[in-house]
């Protein structure tokens, strides 16, 4: 594999803190995949210099070579995790990508050097070598980790639990197999992350791809059968240690955010919906002596509507559920993010204080109902859905899209897709002035910046 | 310098050169002195750290002592040539061989046991094996007991610099210069360390008497 010749790659940072000094991103990769699978899905390259004439515009792209693969999360071969001292590797490159295909279980590795435009192909790890390595299919999330490529998985080949975690080796791109040695009882999977200053990782809950490939199905909801827990594991002993349920009513809990300074032990998790009154919410997990505990600190309620603007899945609530489905926490743990798909509002909160969040911004765009436009568009659809931030905290990505089958639920109209850069205000506050707003003939998924961003790498040291 | 101080010279050298390399202990105690924020935690570790390297050190120069006992000098020689080339070989294919299954919150046994796990990955001990031919004790026939002290002692100098060399820097980074300078001084030694070895073993065989 490939290596610097002398020091370290320069985009690995020791701290978080060092982190969010590093240079302005100059480039955005995002994945695009077209929901009817007639074409090939695409890793696009934006340009987001603002001093750039493209500025805000694709400036290249590189078609996958099959159809369907419904491209979704993606992430680095290598990043900031390679300074750790148990396991440093920190002469490897930062230079590939890992584009899981959330349909066709396949990953594609694509190599950003030789033209970071226009990223090329390299290799492909078919869905049947996870099957049979891992026991795993339905790729979600890729962490690079301190000693390997980490990659969620939401279930087995058959669709059904367990979902959970496999490692690629980071040197050869093989896989190295299931990651848990230990499940205990967990068998539901979205998220993972972890704690590296308390060896810890930390997995959330959808729903087995069965359970959700079809779009969400009301009686699985009702029921309160998709994920409502999240669970803690030793991280390099690889076993199960605690199991926190949230609640039943808690629906779907997603994404989860470690706070980036390794000696923090809290972060926050997003559920996308209370079955009592279709709210969404904010969580804080943080360590209490030797176990974790869980606190609701942020509720956002439904929004009342009239049933005629409502698609049939939500008519009879007559609301709009807000349906937080990404949330971001830039790297000085300071700012947190949510996006709130259902109602289209992308909303800023001060988490200096985790367990006392204090909103600070709001922006509108899109909604089932509201339909709120740009500065420079018409209505929209969609709503502020995967976000991004930049390491200096200063920039956040958003696109519109969740998950093609839910899209055709929540947005029986169709989406007309969008990326926009919304600048965050020093001390608080969104604005929508500069940045840029751009649309898309595919769906836009994920966004990652050039040499790291608030989601992409994990730091050893304080 | 004289031929009987060489070896000596060389022991502590290569000693300063594991004290010095990130890799091999000192930004591990730094990591655990930030999580801790605790000099204390840095100081703490350097012990560990030490002894995992010694053990690992000792396994080397207890194989060449064996060795010596019950072959003839050159065939040490050629034995320990071939063993240094063929690792050298293995570097320059995987050069990040690193022990799976340790994270940051290692006990002082852990950190030991990823040391030892550490240089031995890394070939430390191996690379003393031509100095420790170059001591007068390995160089013709001596009892294992005559052995036994100098190889006591040159493996103790070995890691003695080593840890002198891994304080003074775990501490004035942790003090004074900050973690920032790992992205500018960490320089990769793989490449060389790997020829390094091949050089040695080449070294070891052509000077057999």
């Amino acid at each position: 594999m490939a290596t610097t010749l002398l020091r370290p790659d320069q985009t690995f940072y020791p701290s978080p803190r060092l982190a969010a000094e590093a240079p302005v991103e100059t480039l955005a990769y995002m994945v695009t995949f077209d929901p009817t699978r007639k074409t090939p899905d695409g890793l696009v390259t934006l340009d987001v210099d603002p001093k750039s004439k493209s500025f805000g515009r694709q400036i290249g792209r590189v078609d996958a070579p099959n159809v369907g693969d419904e491209f979704h999360h993606f992430g680095w071969n290598v990043c900031s995790s390679a300074l750790c001292p148990y396991a440093s590797h920190p002469h490897m490159e930062r230079r590939y990508l890992l584009v899981p295909g959330l349909r066709s279980s396949r990953i594609y590795i694509f190599d950003v050097k030789p033209n970071p435009k226009q990223p090329k192909l390299v290799h492909t790890i078919e869905a049947k070598e996870i099957a049979d390595r891992a026991g795993y299919s339905r790729p979600h999330t890729i962490h690079c980790g301190p000693d390997g490529i980490y990659v969620s998985a939401l279930g087995n080949p058959d669709g059904d639990t367990p979902g959970g975690v496999f490692v690629i080796d980071h040197d050869t791109f093989a896989v190295k197999g299931r990651w848990e040695i230990d499940r205990g009882p967990q068998k539901l999977a979205y998220d993972f992350w972890w704690h590296l200053g308390y060896d810890t990782a930390i997995t959330s809950e959808w729903g087995t791809p069965n359970m959700v490939e079809g779009g969400v199905n009301p009686e699985i909801l009702l029921a309160g059968e998709y994920g409502h827990k999240i669970h803690i594991w030793d991280l390099p002993k690889r076993r199960h240690r605690q199991e926190i349920d949230l609640g039943k009513e808690y629906q779907m809990v997603l994404e989860l955010r470690p706070a980036h300074d390794p000696a923090k032990a809290y972060g926050f998790v997003g559920v996308v919906t209370c079955l009592k009154d279709l709210s969404a919410s904010i969580w804080t997990w943080y360590l209490d002596g030797s176990t974790y505990k869980i606190e609701k600190v942020i509720d956002i309620p439904a929004e009342p509507a009239d049933p005629d603007d409502l698609p049939p899945l939500l008519k009879g609530f007559k609301a709009v559920p807000p349906l937080v489905s990404d949330i971001n926490l830039t790297l000085d743990d300071h700012w947190l993010y949510v996006s709130a798909w259902g109602t289209g509002e992308f909303l800023q909160f001060d988490v200096s204080d985790p367990f006392k969040p204090k909103k600070t911004g709001s922006v509108h765009l899109g909604g089932i109902v509201r339909k709120a436009a740009h500065p420079t568009s018409g209505p929209l659809n969609g709503g502020p859905q995967m976000v991004e931030v930049s390491r200096d905290g200063k920039r956040a990505y958003l696109t519109n899209s969740l998950y093609a089958s839910w899209d055709e639920q929540f947005y029986p109209d169709g989406i007309n897709s969008w990326a926009t850069l919304i600048d965050a205000k020093p001390d608080g506050g969104l604005s929508l002035d500069g940045g840029f707003f751009t649309t898309f003939e595919q769906r836009t998924h994920q966004v990652h910046l050039e040499g790291g961003d608030a989601s992409s790498d994990s730091y050893c040291y304080s | 310098m004289s031929s009987a101080l060489w070896p000596w010279a060389a022991l502590v050298l290569l000693g300063a050169y594991h004290g010095v390399n990130p890799g091999m202990g000192w930004l591990f105690a730094v990591a655990r002195g930030l999580q801790e924020k605790s000099r204390r935690a840095v100081l703490g570790s350097l012990l560990p750290i030490a002894i995992g390297h010694e053990a690992s050190i000792v396994m080397v120069v207890i194989a060449v002592s064996l060795t010596a006992q019950v072959v003839p000098p050159f065939f040490v020689r050629l034995l320990a040539a071939l063993v240094l080339v063929t690792f050298g070989l293995y570097k320059l294919v995987r050069p990040r061989s690193h022990p799976g299954g340790f994270g940051i919150r290692v006990g002082p046994a852990g950190l030991t046991m990823w040391s030892f796990l550490m240089s031995s990955a890394h070939g430390a001990g191996l690379m003393l094996a031509p100095v420790l031919l170059g001591l007068q004790v390995y160089a013709t026939y001596h009892s294992l007991s005559e052995i036994s002290l100098q190889a006591v002692a040159a493996a103790s100098l070995h890691v003695a610099a080593m840890l002198l060399v891994m304080g003074v820097v775990s501490v004035v980074i942790y003090d004074k210069v900050g973690l920032g300078i790992l992205r500018r001084g960490w320089f990769n030694l793989d490449l060389g360390w790997s020829f390094v070895l091949i050089a040695s073993g080449a070294v070891t065989l052509f000077t057999a008497a």
